[in-house]
């Protein structure tokens, strides 16, 4: 369905980052990285969304022994993002762990590299609906929300058009057609007035564009979804995405 | 209706007087017999003597030959000797136990044993249990067993997981194990093997019966009868009962054009109609639900008649199937259009037609299917096959003469899977404390995982424990720990009710419930109303409230989605969509395949086939070539922009897939541009941009190169690493397994919130951990299930030094039927981007100003 994030976050220790992919949020000039993140060069700021870190451990509690990799891939992808950008801003726009317990059960080992990325920078978690209290005992600061340099941060996107939100939490994917073929990815997708953010997070699903969830969001004609590609962005206007 | 009841079809013809020596039966059943003039045959006679002295048992007999009662009487006769249970003595578990493939053969078998039973006034108490019986009775059945219990494998996995298993089967004597050839293969097979296994480390007593119909080796099936050891070969004995009257079975004749490809058989409706008004009660059989439906809708399109006909298959609610199954035992249908879950030995009233619509693909299968009619010994029964397109005509005659010769084919038990072991192992804690060894020593006993090496058992209970993980974080959370005494026990309570929600080996996709409702007169969609049975999850998000779809023989609209529930109206439109079932489309035996070879590549067979088909072979043979026998035949030819290469392999679909992404791996290696392959059962055509055709002819690559057989070495290992086809065999891997839960009904509210996606976890498996339990059970299932790799390595062999190649200049009368399939296949792989390349393309169009069309 989604592009296979774990290979690429073993990828992106060695290989060459994707090319980026340039938009405009409220006016706003933003920088689109395969990887999944957000660059927002006149705020020197880097967001990423739904991270779900320590999903697996999650289900492990419950007696589904899911895979124990799933925090460490999510987290050599955000820290080759930051290592590629090296922003003074980090956002993480909410669901940053999968439940409310995953921040304070999270081994030391993941808690130690969070702390080596965010060295030298700001760092703000928003609260998301997985884990509405805010993370424990990591560096930078929780907030519900936060606006600044005429954009506003949350997670959950509010009701009809909003201009200059950037916003998480639908995980956002699209299906493009083609002679009959069929491919689903993960997509970040702006009208120009808001973006949704792409979930970040390597053990995390989709949700269609089309889905009743998305309706009232954007303004269509003028919306694309640029899909998360192996090493590129593909941009297709909303209304081409089927041929 | 009595006097053809086919448990006590035992008129005298053909047995001959009883043996000296044998046990005499009690007098219930001598005066019984007696009574209605019957006399027991030999081998019933045989078999109570050999079961009763001791020995485990496997009978092999024709439908109709008495198995049944013959694989009851040591029960019932050693029932009659220990009486009536007397009120207020200590608790007796069950006595005997029958286990059947199918729920509905369960509940038949109930019907027809109660019938001597009552009739000789046994003191015998019988019950069925399966997944339909309601909570109460199960409960009751546990504090008060039936002296035989009749029941599917899954409901035998449930029992003796259950903490008072060992108290429910201290007694047991027999196990009578009915259509063993179906139970044993495939994973079910595997779960109820070590089921076995456990049953026979609670009751040493116990003997196990085997009821089985006709099969290539029987060997096979006396050895899964008994424990296996270390270094001995035990088999239980064998009984055989030699055929009866051969079957009557033509294939439609019919004045209408047979299509060239397709499945739906249309064009037979007229016909197939005719033959149900010339009989009184047809069969007919198809090979997916999908088919079933629209059959069924089909044929009552021209009902003028208002015939009763009626539907059956597994997605339908079981309180429809029930109305159904007791219509037809009681004479009032005239036809029922079903699929295998009315397959195997099932006996319903008087069917003197069975018709069977598409291809039979295995002889077995259809061996099987022919026996519904007429389920007496001496009388031939009568059966119609309806090919639903060319190849289909000559794989009928094929299985026709197979039919005729009584050649059976019987998949392979194959080594046990290892997700089914570890649902079992859990079961077992769920049980009682085990201890590694002693498990291990029972298990093996099962053949299928009689060369299980300890280790990987040991792997096996790693990952039931903690998931097995090379990263031990999960300790904490264990679902079961060894304690200090070196037993295995469970963590708490929810993990055996866990177990319990997830037993099984056959994996459904999510389903969801049909229910009909009413608009009111504001439109709004009401509650209520009666459910028509489910359909698979992903079938409903496709389509869009107002869509019409064919469900339960109805044309239905699409309202809504509302829980666990598909809600729907009355359609009034006559061009539905179909609902598309995932499953159900059978492989072309290996049997089947090399007799249609056979045919092809011989004159005096191939005059046997109806005429059109004749014209259209001559056609073939006078532009190209028919493939020989022990040949394979390549064509290739130009069309439109592309080339195009069509391989006349003969080895099922499923190897043919495999053969194709093999293939046009190689061809890209080789710069002849290939963009795609389509397989059938018969066939694989590959096309590219390059001239294939002239590329062989100049040895460049050769046909021999590029069949060779070291393309099961390194290609496919490159292949299967980033292939999407092992995700799916994954997911049914980890379900069975218990890694992620299968979603039930009535959990789906919850369930959605919780589902992680398998495919997730199969990518950070095989990115952290490619040789875990899980991902060697995948791969293990693809090389023999999904990818038929050790079909495509016979074929591979078979055909080397034996390649011949006809250069065309277009396209060959045998390549239309495959040509017509093109453009249905998904894309996968390294495709994908292209697609996304291309769409991506279009926006820098409109950007630079060109308009699209």
């Amino acid at each position: 369905m989604t592009i296979d994030r774990v290979a690429l976050a073993r990828r992106a220790e060695t290989e060459l980052a994707g090319a980026l992919v340039e938009t405009e949020v409220a006016g706003i000039r933003a920088l689109l990285d395969p990887m999944g993140g957000m660059i927002l060069p006149s705020l020197d700021m880097l967001v990423v969304s739904d991270l779900h870190l320590e999903k697996g451990s999650a289900f492990a509690r419950r007696g589904m022994m899911l895979p124990p990799y799933d925090t460490l891939a999510t987290l050599t992808l955000l820290s080759r993002l930051i290592v590629r950008h090296d922003p003074k801003i980090v956002v993480s726009l909410g669901d940053t762990f999968h439940d409310r317990v995953g921040a304070a059960l999270m081994p030391v080992a993941f808690r130690e590299m969070i702390a080596a990325m965010a060295r030298g920078r700001e760092w703000v978690w928003i609260a998301g609906n997985h884990d509405p209290d805010g993370v424990f005992g990591l560096p930078g600061i929780s907030a519900d929300s936060l606006c600044h340099g005429g954009l506003t941060f949350r997670h959950e996107p509010s009701a009809g058009p909003q201009a200059g939100e950037i916003a998480g939490h639908l995980h956002p994917a699209a299906i493009v057609t083609r002679r009959e073929k069929s491919v689903r990815r993960a997509c970040f997708a702006t009208d120009g007035a808001r973006l949704l953010m792409p979930a970040f997070g390597v053990t995390t699903g989709g949700l269609d564009l089309n889905h009743r969830a998305m309706t009232g969001l954007f303004n269509r004609p003028s919306l694309i979804a640029h899909l998360l590609g192996r090493d590129r962005i593909y941009s297709v206007r909303y209304g081409n995405l089927k041929s | 209706m009595a006097a053809r009841h086919y448990l006590l079809a035992v008129n005298a013809i053909d047995s001959p007087p009883p043996r000296d020596g044998l046990p005499l039966l009690p007098a219930p059943f001598t005066g019984w017999f007696a009574e209605k003039g019957w006399q027991p045959r030999a081998h019933q006679l045989d078999l109570l003597a050999r079961v009763s002295a001791g020995e485990d048992m496997l009978l092999i007999a024709p439908t109709g030959a008495g198995k049944t009662l013959a694989g009851f009487l040591p029960s019932l006769v050693s029932l009659t000797h220990r009486g009536r249970k007397k009120p207020g003595t200590a608790f007796t578990g069950i006595h005997t136990l029958y286990i059947s493939p199918l729920k509905a053969l369960a509940v038949d078998i109930e019907r027809n044993l109660m019938k001597p039973v009552s009739e000789m006034g046994l003191p015998i108490t019988i019950e069925g249990r399966t997944g339909d019986t309601p909570q109460g009775k199960r409960q009751r059945q546990k504090l008060n067993p039936p002296d035989i219990l009749l029941t599917t494998p899954e409901q035998l996995a449930l029992l003796i997981a259950n903490g008072e298993g060992e108290r429910f089967f201290k007694d047991l004597r027999y196990v009578v194990l009915d259509e063993l050839h179906s139970l044993v293969t495939s994973k079910r097979g595997h779960l109820l093997s070590l089921g076995l296994a456990r049953l026979r480390t609670l009751a040493p007593e116990m003997r196990a019966i085997g009821l089985s119909a006709t099969v290539a080796d029987p060997m096979e099936l006396q050895r899964w009868l008994v424990p296996q050891g270390a270094d001995e070969v035990r088999h239980a004995g064998l009984i055989t009962v030699a055929g009866g009257a051969k079957p009557v079975i033509t294939i439609l004749g019919t004045e209408e054009r047979v299509p060239w490809s397709g499945h739906s058989a249309r064009y037979a409706m007229a016909d197939v109609y005719a033959a149900i008004k010339e009989h009184r009660t047809t069969l007919l059989f198809v090979n997916t639900r999908s088919q079933a439906e629209l059959l069924f809708q089909e044929l009552w399109t021209i009902n003028d008649d208002n015939l009763p006909i009626a539907l059956h298959h597994g997605s339908l609610d079981v309180g429809q199937r029930r109305k159904v199954e007791a219509a037809m035992s009681e004479n009032k249908l005239r036809a029922v259009v079903a699929t295998s879950t009315l397959d195997l030995g099932i006996d319903w009233g008087d069917v003197d037609l069975v018709i069977h619509v598409g291809a039979p693909k295995g002889a077995s299968r259809l061996a099987q299917r022919i026996g519904r009619s007429n389920h007496r010994m001496d009388e031939p029964s009568r059966a119609i096959l309806v090919p639903a397109n060319r190849f289909e005509v000559m794989e009928c005659q094929a299985a026709l003469d197979a039919n005729y010769i009584g050649a059976q084919d019987t998949p392979p038990i194959g080594a046990g899977a290892l997700d089914v072991l570890a649902q079992h192992v859990l079961g077992s804690a769920c049980a009682a404390p085990f201890a590694t060894e002693a498990l291990y020593a029972e298990v093996t006993s099962a053949l299928p995982y009689a060369d299980l090496a300890l280790d990987t058992f040991r792997q096996v209970i790693e990952f039931v424990a903690t998931g097995g993980y090379a990263l031990k974080t999960y300790e904490r959370y264990a679902r079961i720990r060894q304690t200090a005494d070196g037993l295995w026990r469970v963590s708490n309570p929810q993990v055996a009710q866990q177990y319990r929600l997830n037993v099984g080996t056959i994996v459904e996709s999510p389903m969801l419930n049909v229910r009909m409702v009413k608009r009111n007169a504001r439109g709004a969609v009401g509650r209520g109303g009666m459910s028509l049975g489910k359909v698979e999850e992903y079938f409903t998000e496709m389509l869009s409230p107002g869509d019409t779809f064919l469900f339960s023989g109805k044309v239905l609209r699409f309202e809504g989605i509302r829980e666990n529930e598909c809600l729907v109206t009355q359609g009034f439109k006559l061009d539905p969509k179909v609902p598309a079932y995932a499953g159900g489309k059978f492989p072309l035996s290996t049997y089947l395949a090399a007799q249609v070879r056979d045919m092809l590549a011989d004159p005096e067979r191939r005059s046997h086939l109806p005429e059109q088909v004749r014209d259209w072979l001559s056609l073939q043979h006078a532009v190209s070539q028919l493939p020989r026998a022990d040949e394979l035949l390549i064509e290739t030819f130009p069309r439109g922009q592309r080339h195009y290469m069509v391989a006349y392999a003969f080895e099922g679909r499923l190897a043919h897939q495999t053969l194709g992404m093999l293939l046009t791996r190689r061809l890209e290696r080789m710069g002849l541009k290939p963009l795609g392959f389509v397989a059938t059962d018969y066939a694989l055509a590959i096309w590219a941009l390059e001239d294939m055709g002239w590329a062989f002819q100049i040895r460049q690559p050769s046909l021999a190169a590029l069949f060779d057989e070291d393309m099961l070495g390194d290609d496919l290992e490159a292949w299967l690493d980033e292939s999407f086809l092992l995700k799916r065999t994954f997911r049914n891997c980890a379900v069975i397994a218990g890694l992620i839960d299968q979603r039930h009904p009535g959990q789906e509210k919850t369930g959605r919130q919780v589902t992680v996606s398998a495919d997730l976890i199969y990518d950070v498996l095989r990115s952290h951990e490619p040789n875990h339990i899980l991902m060697q059970a995948t791969r293990n299932d693809a090389a023999t299930g999904l990818l038929d790799i050790g079909r495509l390595g016979d074929m591979l062999a078979r055909i080397k030094g034996h390649i011949t190649h006809r250069a065309l200049e277009r396209i060959s009368p045998l390549a239309v039927p495959i040509m017509l399939e093109i453009g249905r296949e998904p894309v996968a792989g390294e495709a994908q981007d292209a697609v996304l390349a291309e769409a991506a393309e279009d926006l820098i169009e409109e950007a630079l100003g060109v308009i699209p069309d």
